[in-house]
C-alpha cells in the first residue's frame, strides 16, 4: 500500500445519514472475484438511471466533482453489510478519505485496510463542511487534523496502529505473521486445557 | 469471593487474547471458528496465493455457498445451468479454492449446505464461549449461543486464513434488559425490531450487546438467533445471549458437538460463561416485551419501524428521511395497515429456520395467498428443508400458492437473481430494507413470518393476530 501523509482536495458532499454499503455498491456487483473495477459502480443506483445513463442531478455526475478525493457524508456512514467491496469501490473511484460524524464499525475497519481514511468530526465541523461543498480541505495524518480553507484546524481520532500502518504503507498481515511464536504458544496452552 | 465480576463478553475476550492490546497496538485475538462463503472469500484466497501462504487451521475453517446460489431445484440438483454466469463462476471458484487449500466445503448439492449462519448452529460447530467470524455482518447470529461472533471484511478473512487471528480493539459492552413476556402473535422478530427502533441504527456502534432478562430467557434457540442476527442492524458488531439449559438441549446431539465425557466437560466450562452478578456494562437499556405489538418497517433502514397499527411518523427535517419516504412511496401520517403488497418473502438468516416456517404455515394452513401476490418460501438450509417436508409444511405453502425452494440467501439480497421488481412492495422476513436491497427500486417492509404470511393471504399489510384465531 502507498504511504499516506496528507490528503488535500476539494470535497464532494453527500449530506444523507445512514448511507449503507448496499448504496455504496449494490449486491449485484459483488459477483466479481477480484478487488478491481468496482469504482464504476460506486453508488450505482443513485448515479445511473435504469438505462445506465448518468443522472445529472447526482453529485458525482456534476463537473465540480471531478478529481475530488474527499467525500463528506452524513452520520453513520457505511452501515450494513461487511462487504469490503464498499471501500474498494470508493478507492477505485478515487476517494482517499471520507468525513462523517460517525462510521459503522466494520466499514471503518475495512476502510483502514485499504488506504481510505475515515475522518471522524464533530457536529459543527460536519455542518460547516456540508454547507460548503467543494471547500478545499487538508487531512493531515501526522497531526491527525483536518484543516479548513481559512486554516482553522480540527483534530480527529485515529487508532494509533491504524495510523502507523497508513503512514508507512504497512499492511497488518505482516504484523500478525510476526506474532507466529505467540500464536503457537497460545495454541499449545489451549490444547493443554 | 469473586473480586472482579466480569461480563460474559469480557470472559470470552480474555480467553482468546493471544497478545493483549496496548495503547499502540490492538489485541491479537484467536478465532475458534471461521466460516466462509463464495462472495467475500475469493479475494482473501488470492492474498494467500500471492504471498505463498497456507490456511493455518483448516480444521477450524468451514465453507459453504449461499449468497449467489440458485434456489430452483432443477438448477441445484437437476443439472440446469445457472443463468447468471458471474454467480456460477463464484461457485466454481470457491470449489477450486477449497480444494487447493484443503478447506472443508459443504458444496451446492451437499445435504448440510445452507445459509452460513443457519448451518453453523445446526451442525453444532457454533458453541458457547467460542470466537466465531465470517466475512458477513450477520455473523452476530451465532452469539445466541454465548459465542463472541462478528462479521469481518475480506482482508480480515485473509488474516484469519493465514494466522487464525485478528487484530482487534476491545469493544464496549451494552446490556439490553428485556423484562416481561411477548404476547401471542408477537415474535422474536418483533422484539428485535422494537429494540432497533429504540436504539437506532447506530445505537450499538462500538459495542457488543448482551441480551438479558426474563423475556430473553424464555426464548428458544431459533428465536435467540433471530434476536442476535439483527444486532448489526443497531450498529453493534456482536450480540450475545448467555448459554443455559435451552442452549445445551439444542446443541446436544448435533453432529459436531462434543460427545460423551467431552460433552460433560464442555457443559461444565460453558456454565462459567454467563455474566457475573455485579458485573458492569458500559451502557444499559431496558425494554418491556409485554408492551410490544407486531412491528413493521416503513422506511429504508431497520430503525424506521412502527407497531403494525401505527402510522408513518411526521418528517423530522432530515433529508434522508424525506428521501426514504419518497423511495417507499409512503406519506407521513398514513397507516401501513392495508397497504397493498406484491411480494412476500419468508427466508434469510433472520427467519428461515424450522420454527419460522412453522409459524408461517400456521397462518397459511387451509388458506390461499391473495391473487397477484408472489410468495417465496426459502428454507435456511437443506436440513431445515428436509425437516419441513417431513412434517408437510411444504405442502401447506404449495397449496396456498407459494413457491417452495432450495436453501440460500435468495431474495434477502437478490444476488442469485431472486429479485423483487422495481417499485413493488415486499413484506420480507429478512433483515435489511435498504434501498434496492431486494432488487433495484424494490420497496421492502421487514416483519415477522406471521405478519408476512398474513399479508400474503390478504394481499395487504395485515396484523397476523386477525388471522390467528
Ligand atoms: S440471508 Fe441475507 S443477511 Fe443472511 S447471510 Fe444471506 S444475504 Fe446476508
Amino acid at each position: 500500500m502507498e504511504p499516506i501523509k496528507t490528503i488535500r482536495s476539494r470535497t464532494v458532499v453527500l449530506p444523507l445519514e445512514n448511507i449503507d454499503t448496499d448504496q455504496i455498491i449494490p449486491a449485484r456487483f459483488l459477483r466479481s472475484t477480484t478487488r478491481e473495477g468496482f469504482g464504476r459502480n460506486l453508488f450505482a443506483d443513485w448515479r445511473y438511471d435504469a438505462s445506465g445513463a448518468p443522472k445529472p442531478d447526482f453529485v458525482l455526475n456534476q463537473p465540480e466533482a471531478r478529481g475530488c478525493t474527499i467525500l463528506v457524508a452524513g452520520r453513520n456512514f457505511g452501515c450494513g453489510s461487511s462487504r469490503e467491496h464498499a471501500p474498494w469501490a470508493l478507492t477505485d473511484y478515487g476517494f482517499r478519505a471520507v468525513v462523517s460524524t460517525e462510521f459503522a464499525d466494520i466499514f471503518r475497519n475495512n476502510a483502514l485496510k485499504n488506504g481510505l481514511v475515515p475522518v471522524l468530526v464533530d457536529e459543527p465541523t460536519s455542518r460547516w463542511l456540508i454547507e460548503h461543498p467543494g471547500a478545499e480541505i487538508t487531512i493531515d495524518l501526522e497531526t491527525t487534523s483536518l484543516a479548513l480553507p481559512e486554516g482553522q484546524r480540527v483534530s480527529f481520532p485515529l487508532e494509533p496502529f491504524a495510523r502507523y500502518c497508513l503512514m508507512n504503507g504497512v499492511d497488518e498481515l505482516g504484523f500478525l505473521l510476526s506474532k507466529s511464536a505467540d500464536i503457537d504458544a497460545y495454541e499449545r496452552r489451549r490444547a493443554a486445557v | 469471593m469473586n473480586p472482579q465480576p466480569k461480563t460474559m463478553f469480557e470472559k470470552v475476550w480474555a480467553q482468546h487474547e493471544v497478545v493483549p492490546e496496548t495503547p499502540d497496538t490492538p489485541a491479537v485475538l484467536y478465532i475458534d471458528l471461521h466460516l466462509i462463503h463464495e462472495v467475500t472469500s475469493p479475494q482473501a484466497f488470492a492474498v494467500l496465493r500471492e504471498r505463498g501462504l497456507r490456511v493455518r487451521r483448516t480444521d477450524l475453517t468451514l465453507a459453504t455457498m449461499d449468497h449467489s446460489t440458485p434456489t430452483r431445484t432443477e438448477q441445484v440438483f437437476g443439472g440446469a445451468p445457472i443463468t447468471i454466469e458471474s454467480a456460477a463462476k463464484q461457485i466454481r471458484e470457491l470449489e477450486r479454492n477449497c480444494a487447493e487449500f484443503g478447506v472443508e466445503l459443504l458444496g451446492l448439492q451437499h445435504a448440510s449446505r445452507g445459509i452460513v449462519h443457519v448451518i453453523g448452529p445446526e451442525l453444532g460447530v457454533t458453541q458457547p464461549g467460542k470466537t466465531v467470524v465470517c466475512g458477513d455482518s450477520h455473523t452476530s447470529t451465532h452469539g445466541a449461543f454465548g459465542a463472541l461472533a462478528f462479521g469481518i471484511g475480506s482482508t480480515e478473512v485473509g488474516h484469519v486464513f493465514a494466522t487464525q487471528c485478528l487484530l482487534q480493539r476491545k469493544p464496549r459492552t451494552l446490556a439490553v434488559n428485556v423484562s416481561g413476556r411477548l404476547r401471542p402473535g408477537v415474535t422474536a422478530k418483533d422484539l428485535i425490531l422494537g429494540i432497533i427502533g429504540k436504539l437506532g441504527v447506530a445505537g450499538g456502534t462500538g459495542h457488543v450487546i448482551e441480551y438479558r432478562g426474563e423475556a430473553i430467557r424464555a426464548l428458544d434457540m431459533d428465536e435467540r438467533m433471530t434476536i442476535c442476527n439483527m444486532s448489526i442492524e443497531a450498529g453493534a458488531r456482536a450480540g450475545m445471549v448467555a448459554p443455559d439449559d435451552t442452549t445445551y438441549a439444542y446443541l446436544k446431539g448435533t453432529p459436531r458437538a462434543p460427545k460423551g465425557e467431552a460433552w460433560e466437560a464442555a457443559v461444565e466450562r460453558w456454565r462459567q460463561l454467563p455474566t457475573d452478578d455485579g458485573a458492569r456494562f458500559d451502557r444499559e437499556i431496558d425494554l418491556d416485551a409485554s408492551t410490544l405489538e407486531p412491528m413493521i418497517t416503513y422506511g429504508t433502514n431497520p430503525g424506521m419501524v412502527i407497531p403494525i397499527s401505527g402510522s408513518v411518523p411526521a418528517p423530522n427535517g432530515d433529508p434522508a428521511f424525506a428521501k426514504s419516504l419518497a423511495y417507499m412511496g409512503f406519506d407521513a401520517g398514513t397507516p401501513l395497515r392495508d397497504k397493498p403488497v406484491n411480494v412476500v418473502f419468508i427466508g434469510s438468516c433472520t427467519n428461515s429456520r424450522l420454527s419460522d416456517l412453522r409459524s408461517a404455515a400456521r397462518v397459511l394452513r387451509g388458506r390461499k395467498i391473495a391473487s397477484g401476490v408472489k410468495m417465496l418460501v426459502v428454507p435456511g438450509s437443506q436440513q431445515v428443508k428436509r425437516a419441513a417436508e417431513a412434517e408437510g409444511l411444504h405442502q401447506i405453502f404449495l397449496d396456498a400458492g407459494a413457491e417452495w425452494r432450495e436453501s440460500g440467501c435468495s431474495m434477502c439480497l437478490g444476488m442469485n437473481g431472486d429479485l423483487v421488481p422495481p417499485g413493488q412492495y415486499s413484506v420480507s422476513t429478512s433483515n435489511r430494507n435498504f434501498e434496492g436491497r431486494q432488487g433495484t427500486g424494490a420497496r421492502t417492509l421487514l416483519a415477522s413470518p406471521l405478519t408476512a404470511a398474513a399479508s400474503a393471504v390478504r394481499g395487504r399489510v395485515t396484523d397476523p393476530r386477525e388471522l390467528l384465531a
